[in-house]
């Protein structure tokens, strides 16, 4: 089995979750330039975080329209699980695979450190190993985080369960105060409404090695695993 | 009065973001443009009369607005508002 | 042709001793292209020309060395066929004028540095220093700085581990940004600068050329004044964008057997790279400015060779395997210009627009580069002591939150949490400890890196602060358990052609050979920046110091960070309690006068190799350099991260002494109660001096009889920046 890493100009964690993947699951990692116009045969989509043609105009607004998008729409439409992290999130909602829009931090600064989230919604292809409103700790690296969208979507992303995960403290509880970049109802992820296609501002693929004391997003990968397998 | 500070790039200072945006039009098929830069538009409703909140608006732009080492800035208003 | 006036001479910061030279060597007058030239290399900048003697004293070799100074950065072996390569470089004077851009730049042209020699950068360090709080402009440029290296070095993908930032009024007007990289590449594979192969391509990469920074190395050697200001077209803007296709496709065509030589185009540009390449290699160099890829129009010869425009490298390649790059270079967007050839003439020789534009022999640019044996003064402070201490009968305790949340020893977070420390995935030890450790990606190796310099020490005794900083890098290494292998150094000081400014140079480049002799810690790469100076007030000498060690087994190594309740807490190293020159004394105080503590080099490498073979060993895991602020300051950055206090008793005349003094070569240690017996007869057969002061403790910190909890103590060091930056100037 393999997954496809799309890997564009200024995409820095490529390498990161290729060794994640390799890692934990069975999957073989294949790195796929951002001017292929296919995917080739594969069992997962990862887009993964950078600052993809710098970040300029808008995040993840160029890359959405490279070459390798319409391969990547047309797959995930049809259902190919397809996970965006940080800046592949941001692609995902700019190409429209995914609602709503994520914009600069409240704090108006760039923040790396490793936060709680909550695990809404445990039954996905990509969240099946946790348990429902387990809190699990995960590094976040971003500028633009800040999840919005408007009412109507948000009603939509709610009442079809999309909501995966959110901000929260040590304790769980998700309030202002343990909201890291001011998204909307502290959502750090949200899936499409089939739920084959994950976004998420925080990094599961920082969260993978015992050495640096960080591992809760192993089980993520072994979600999207089992679910293959 | 209110006003439109357009801020610009300096001439012949790199503006990375114009040439990001410049390659992925020419990739996406757009050929008939030549140069694109990237700029800046601030609306500010300043409670004054014209000439003084022309120069109200040049104060806010050189201390605060505008980046005199990289950027040019042009203060627009609207006569009709 | 324009003649070249006296003016111009002055204006290119040429002495008329030097143009005289010129003179002579050529037989005729300069062309102005060439004025540029000439003036490019000799600025301070390029060619060390005052600091040349002195370094050249300082130790460069130990059994871990490949290369020492001279190439683009230093590098080092580390075993298992790995090689680390680094470097630390200024850009201060950019920084001040254009912090964003200033910071920015800098972080990307020692990212170069690192990456022209073969070695993925897999690290950043930054050593910030700004003016005093109250100065109208340091909030200005705190923020422009922290973005700026922030925005760089996170869209790059490469961690910003660790640093300093400092405040003190002698930066007012003249900020450091002093910058580290640290990469690694097979030992194997490192490529080198000299140029060989008569006949050989001289290729352009990386970004077009624009009239960025000209006359940035000149502007980078002139001291300021208050119009300086001005000076502001000359600032380059950074694209990490570029530079990160710019990494991706060297690293590319690195893989392959290509590549004769490689430089980046940094300080004065086309110029230096041109110049050093074909200068280390004896051979000649000639290249067609026509060719070179332009983003202005109509720029001329001399704009062109001293352009600094981000982003840019020279490589030399043979004329049959151009082609093999050229796709690399393309497949990433990158312009590929062959510009020239290399020649056996010994000559620069610059052509454009049909015209020869300049014509020197290299000798003359390269060995005919001034050296000055400028004279120098060392003084130091007189030996002063405290006669009044306004906290004498203040609680420690209320001492001790002045001191955590005053702002050069409070917690450094807002800075480094908008660096992205994490990324790549390998920072087993995060900032805010004595050392950050890197594992070497795929191995379960790690290198340990820091940098270091306690300024005000060398302003009041430049000999003891060489030796301290020094001393400093090596210490926080060893209390991470790592084994120091050698330094990168970043020498920032005022103007040279004073004698007292030439005499702290010389004081501390004294101390630092004799501590890089003693611990076994040689200098393989550096800059200078001089002239840090605006209407005639120098800054602190501040020689910044990156110290990068080998963590053999990751399984083994240590942080500051109390772990278990009831452990044992114990000092290495003797407590005398020397008090002038401490933060306790010039901040808290305003007490500034008096010396520096000494630095006993024996102690140090005698007390530190005996705290590493306790890590190895696993018996310590807890351990921290105590520097800045004393005693009880390093203790309470123990306890803040795990929420574990200390009860400590202590009864002394001295008290504030022996709290907040700045004795060198002692570490706090904590250790769990089934290894005390063999940590106490280790340290005795050893014949290290140390002091059992207490236990770690839950949740508060007891001292004598006084109680705080280590939560009211965290909220006082964690807030100081956001209060600051959020109270109106």
């Amino acid at each position: 089995m393999k997954a496809s890493i799309i890997v564009f100009p200024g995409s820095n964690c490529d390498r990161d979750i290729a060794v994640s993947i390799k890692k934990i699951t069975n999957l073989e990692p294949v790195m796929v330039w951002h001017k292929e116009t296919s995917i080739p045969e594969s069992d997962l989509i990862v887009i993964p975080g950078g600052f993809t043609f710098g970040d300029y105009l808008r995040c993840g607004s160029i890359a959405a329209n490279s070459p390798i998008m319409n391969d990547i729409i047309k797959k995930a439409s049809d259902g190919l699980p397809t996970l965006g992290i940080c800046n592949g999130f941001q692609i995902l909602t700019e190409s429209g695979l995914l609602p709503g829009t994520l914009i600069r931090n409240d704090c108006l600064s760039f923040l790396c450190k490793t936060v709680s989230i909550r695990v809404e919604n445990n039954e996905t292809k990509f969240s099946n190993k946790y348990k429902q409103k387990e809190i699990i700790n995960i590094p976040i690296a971003h500028n633009e985080g800040n999840f919005f969208a408007n009412e109507d979507t948000l009603k939509k992303i709610k009442d079809s369960n999309q909501i995966i995960f959110k901000y929260c403290d040590q304790n769980g509880e998700v309030n202002e105060k343990s909201n890291p970049n001011g998204s909307i109802e502290n959502i750090a992820g949200i899936t499409n409404e089939k739920g084959n296609v994950l976004g998420m501002m925080p990094h599961p693929e920082r969260a993978t090695c015992k050495i640096t004391k960080l591992t809760d997003g192993e089980n993520l990968f072994k979600s999207i695993y089992e679910f293959l397998s | 009065m209110k006003l439109n500070v357009k801020i610009m790039p300096k001439n012949g200072v790199l503006d990375p973001q114009g040439k990001a945006i410049e390659n992925s039009l020419n990739q996406l098929g757009f050929n008939n443009f030549s140069e694109i830069r990237q700029g800046k538009i601030i609306e500010i409703d300043i409670d004054e009369e014209e000439e003084k909140a022309i120069s109200i608006a040049e104060e806010m732009c050189k201390k605060l607005l505008v980046n005199l080492i990289i950027e040019d800035y042009e203060i627009i208003f609207d006569r009709e508002k | 042709m324009n003649k070249i006036t006296e003016k111009m001479v002055e204006e290119h910061g040429i002495s008329s001793e030097e143009y005289d030279f010129i003179l002579e060597s050529l037989n005729r007058d300069p062309t102005i292209t060439e004025l540029g030239i000439f003036s490019a290399m000799w600025s301070e900048h390029c060619s060390y020309k005052s600091s040349k003697y002195w370094l050249s004293q300082l130790p460069t070799k130990n059994d871990f060395v490949i290369q020492g100074p001279g190439e683009n950065a230093g590098v080092i072996d580390i075993g298992d066929g790995y090689a680390a390569v680094f470097k630390m470089e200024s850009h201060n004077h950019p920084s001040f004028i254009e912090p964003y851009q200033g910071a920015a730049t800098g972080v990307g042209g020692i990212l170069r540095d690192v990456f022209t020699m073969g070695a993925r950068p897999v690290a950043l360090l930054n050593s910030i220093r700004f003016g005093e709080t109250s100065h109208e402009k340091t909030k200005h440029l705190l923020t422009g700085v922290v973005s700026g290296i922030g925005g760089y070095g996170n869209c790059m993908g490469i961690p910003t581990v660790g640093g300093e930032v400092e405040f003190n009024s002698s930066y007012n007007d003249n900020i450091l940004v002093n910058a580290m990289c640290v990469g690694i590449a097979k030992k194997d594979k490192i490529f080198y600068s000299k140029a060989s192969g008569v006949g050989n391509s001289v290729v352009y990469v990386g970004s077009k050329t624009g009239r960025d920074g000209i006359h940035g190395a000149t502007m980078a050697s002139a001291e300021f004044d208050d119009n300086s200001e001005e000076k502001r077209p000359t600032v380059q803007v950074g694209d990490p964008f570029s530079e990160k296709l710019l990494l991706e496709a060297c690293m590319e065509l690195m893989k392959m057997d290509v590549i004769v030589a490689i430089q980046d185009m940094g300080a004065a540009g086309l110029t230096s790279s041109a110049v050093e390449m074909a200068g280390k290699g004896n051979l000649g160099i000639e290249l067609d400015l026509d060719k070179v890829p332009c983003r202005e129009e109509r720029m001329s010869a001399y704009e062109i060779m001293l352009s600094e425009s981000q982003e840019r490298m020279l490589m030399i390649l043979e004329p049959d395997k151009e082609d093999i790059a050229k796709k690399i270079f393309e497949k990433w967007e990158l312009d590929f210009s062959v510009i020239g050839k290399l020649t056996d003439t010994n000559r620069l020789v610059i052509n454009h627009e049909k015209e020869k534009k300049a014509d020197i022999t290299l000798d003359i640019l390269e060995k005919g580069a001034p050296s000055y044996k400028r004279p120098y003064e060392i003084n130091i402070f007189d030996n002063e002591s405290i006669q009044e201490d306004k906290y004498k009968n203040e609680s420690p305790i209320s001492i001790l939150k002045k001191m955590i949340e005053s702002p050069n020893l409070c917690s450094r977070r807002w800075v480094w949490e908008q660096y992205d420390h994490m990324v790549m995935t390998d920072t087993v030890l995060l900032p805010g400890g004595d050392s950050a450790i890197i594992r070497v990606h795929g191995t379960n190796k790690g290198l340990s890196v820091t940098s270091d310099s306690t300024p005000r020490y060398c302003a009041s005794d430049p000999f003891e602060g060489g030796k301290q900083a020094v001393a400093e890098a090596w210490r926080n290494l060893i209390s991470v358990g790592s084994t120091p292998i050698a330094i990168t150094d970043c020498m920032n000081f005022g103007n040279p052609e004073k004698k007292e400014i030439m005499g702290q140079f010389a004081g501390v480049i004294k101390g630092m050979i004799e501590a890089c002799n003693t611990l076994d810690f040689p200098v393989v790469s550096g800059n200078v920046s001089l002239y840090n100076e605006t209407n005639g007030k120098g800054i602190n000498p501040t020689p910044v110091i990156g110290g990068v060690g080998v963590v053999n087994n990751l399984d083994i190594f240590s942080d500051q960070n109390f772990k278990r309740i009831n452990d044992l807490i114990l000092v290495i190293g003797k407590t005398n309690g020397h008090l002038t020159q401490s933060i306790y004394a010039n901040e808290l105080l305003n007490y500034k006068k008096g010396l520096p503590p000494k630095v006993d080099l024996e102690e140090e490498l005698k007390n530190g190799l005996a705290l590493k073979e306790l890590i190895t060993k696993r018996l310590i895991d807890t351990s921290h350099d105590i520097s800045d602020g004393g005693l009880l300051v390093a203790l309470t950055e123990m306890s803040m991260k795990n929420n574990i206090g200390y009860k400590v008793n202590i009864t002394k005349e001295n008290l504030n002494s022996y709290l907040f003094g700045e004795d060198q070569a002692r570490y706090a240690v904590a250790i769990e109660k089934s290894k005390i017996e063999e940590v106490r007869s280790f340290l005795i057969d050893k014949n290290i001096f140390f002091e059992e002061i207490g236990q770690t403790n839950k949740d508060n910190i007891i001292f004598n009889d006084e109680k705080i909890s280590v939560t009211e103590l965290r909220d006082l060091y964690e807030n100081w920046f956001n209060n600051y930056l959020s109270e109106a100037s």
